[in-house]
């Protein structure tokens, strides 16, 4: 029972990595369909700038959730500025082309973006510096739970809460509604659609900042390639919720997280990656638009 | 009310010599006309004609290929569509354009984007329930669900909250009933009479020409008449090929 409730919780910080990810490629799907392949490496250049960030202030020295979060507001920064740059000078110029284009250059902007890192940072891993030991186990309920996967687990949360805020709450997030329902008929209200194409991508972005920060703390190697398999399973994740779809991605996310965790635990590690393959293929065949995924016609 | 020229008055819109291409595709050629303050002036043609690119040209969507269009004595059509909105020149596309995944509320919301959420948004909330009071009992509710005629209704409410000047609106008409087809045009002449110029783009030429001051024909992107509403609709050739009489 302790063991399952553990699980339980691992699977779930793994899952909600992959849905802070998943966020930014659903997001953007939904305001440009396009999808963004460029993400999984905002996601490990967020690991790298907070991996930066922790040894300039050697925030090792005295581990404190102080630093833990000074170092995902930088990292989450950081990406922002990254995604504004994606979007403002890579796919912009060619917005109104045919959608292959944005797709090739997406792969071309990811592939740059690993180089550039295997040449910047070096392609060997890196080992996070530790920036927050929480003491021992914490209990939950009477069941012993590793703090760690915990605390990512609930800053993970904390910040898709924000983010439901910002989408359901406020004004932009209403425009970001607008803009992927028809960016044309948003453009007739006065939103000024490439704003909140840019908000947008910051927006994602910095999620994905944050995912790259938090996976440093439970799984503590990185390297320039490290968002390759995260970014696939997060964009499959999107998918499986239903691309577009905000809680879907979510959804999506924690399913694959849990379902991961448990093949790792009770069956054989080496499904691990096929599981993910696996679940995009059936929901190809017989959900298409996704678990969360529907159709909005307009009525004439 | 007469035309600018007959009035003297300059003119709050005017298209000149607009051309406008899809590909190779010339849709509109060399059209020009003006609309005077306090107009409303309907635009007609057969389906393809080009009626829904003009509007899209005036409104930034779609850029001229020759030609200009200004607005209150500016040249818009070089500006970007969400800066024209600003200048109050407003447009209900054609087929409403409702955001289908927002709320009533939500629609009239993002309507008064341009004028920010200032103290009196909930009067005009009030004033567009007033003249749409369906819209009142549906305002939390998703737009999806609201009927045809309720979607143009809450197209039209929704323009209304950025406090237009000018309203362009494409085949409002379209897809409704008869009896919701006649509240629209009362809605667009009490509009028009508190203030609002109106282009008004239109299939149903009878109606059409009956509340509008003026009328432009337009056939294959060029003007083949223009006119007063009420000659327009006494002219033979008019009543022939636009309002179906043989
Ligand atoms: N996106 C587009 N790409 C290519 N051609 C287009 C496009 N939109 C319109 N056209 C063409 O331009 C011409 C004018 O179209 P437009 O939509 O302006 O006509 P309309 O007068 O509004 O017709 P309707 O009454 O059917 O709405 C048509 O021949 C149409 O096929
Ligand atoms: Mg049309």
């Amino acid at each position: 029972m302790i063991d399952f409730f553990q699980h339980v919780i691992n699977g779930l910080s793994l899952g909600s990595i992959y849905a802070l990810i998943a966020l930014g490629y659903t997001m953007v799907y939904g305001v440009l369909r396009l999808i963004n392949f460029a993400h999984s490496e905002v996601y490990m250049m967020g690991a790298f700038i907070g991996y930066y960030t922790s040894r300039m202030f050697q925030l090792d020295q005295n581990p404190s959730f102080m630093n833990l979060l000074l170092v995902m507001i930088v990292a989450m920064a950081g990406c922002a500025v990254i995604g504004f740059v994606i979007e403002r000078f890579a796919y912009r110029p060619l917005r109104g082309a045919s959608g292959i284009n944005a797709l090739i250059t997406a792969v071309g902007v990811s592939l740059f973006l690993q180089f550039s890192g295997q040449l910047g940072f070096g392609a060997d891993p890196k080992f996070y510096p530790q920036i927050y030991q929480p003491a021992g186990e914490w209990s939950v309920g009477g069941l012993q739970v590793n703090p760690l996967q915990m605390i990512v687990a609930v800053i993970a949360v904390v910040l898709m809460l924000l983010l439901q805020y910002i989408i359901f709450g406020t004004r932009l997030g209403r425009a970001m509604r607008a803009v992927s329902f028809s960016r044309d008929t948003a453009r007739l209200m006065g939103i000024p659609t490439d704003l909140v194409i840019s908000a947008t991508f910051m927006i994602g972005s910095a999620l994905a900042g944050a995912a790259g920060v938090l996976v440093g703390l439970i799984y503590p190697k990185i390297d320039p390639l490290m968002g390759v398999m995260p970014g696939l399973k997060a964009f499959v994740a999107a998918v499986v919720g239903g691309i577009g779809n905000v809680v879907g991605a979510v959804i999506g996310a924690l399913l694959l997280g849990l379902s991961e965790e448990f093949v790792v635990a009770f069956g054989r590690s080496t499904f691990r990656d096929a599981l993910a393959f696996g679940l995009l293929i059936l929901i190809l065949l017989f959900r298409p638009q996704g678990l969360m995924g529907q159709n909005l016609r307009e009525k004439v | 009310m007469n035309s600018a020229a007959a009035t003297g008055t300059t003119p709050m819109l005017e298209v000149k010599d607009l051309a406008v291409n899809y590909g190779a595709i010339n849709a509109v050629r060399g059209v020009s006309f003006a609309v005077a303050p306090g107009e409303i002036v309907c635009l007609l043609g057969a389906n393809g004609a080009g009626k829904t690119t003009i509007l899209r040209t005036i409104s930034g969507l779609l850029r001229t290929t020759k030609g200009e269009v200004w607005f209150k004595g500016e040249k818009i059509s070089t500006m970007p569509a969400h800066t024209i909105v600003q200048k109050r020149l407003c447009q209900v596309p054609e087929g409403r354009g409702i955001f289908l995944n927002l709320s009533v509320e939500e629609n009239l919301d993002l309507g008064a984007w341009v004028v920010g959420k200032a103290k009196d948004y909930q009067e005009d909330l009030n004033k567009a329930f007033e003249l749409f009071p369906r819209l009142k009992d549906r305002r939390k509710q998703n737009a999806g669900t609201l009927s045809g005629g309720e979607q143009q209704m809450l197209a039209i409410a929704r323009a209304l909250m950025s406090h237009p000047e000018f309203l362009l609106l494409d085949e409002p008409s379209m897809g409704l009933a008869p009896r919701v087809i006649e509240t629209i045009f009362q809605v667009v002449q009490d509009i028009n009479k508190r203030g609002v110029t109106i282009l008004l783009v239109e299939q149903n030429a009878m109606q059409a020409l009956q509340v509008a001051h003026r009328g432009l024909v337009l056939e294959t992107g060029t003007l083949k008449l223009q006119g007063r509403a009420r000659e327009l609709l006494e002219s033979d050739e008019i009543r022939k090929a636009y309002l179906g009489e043989i």
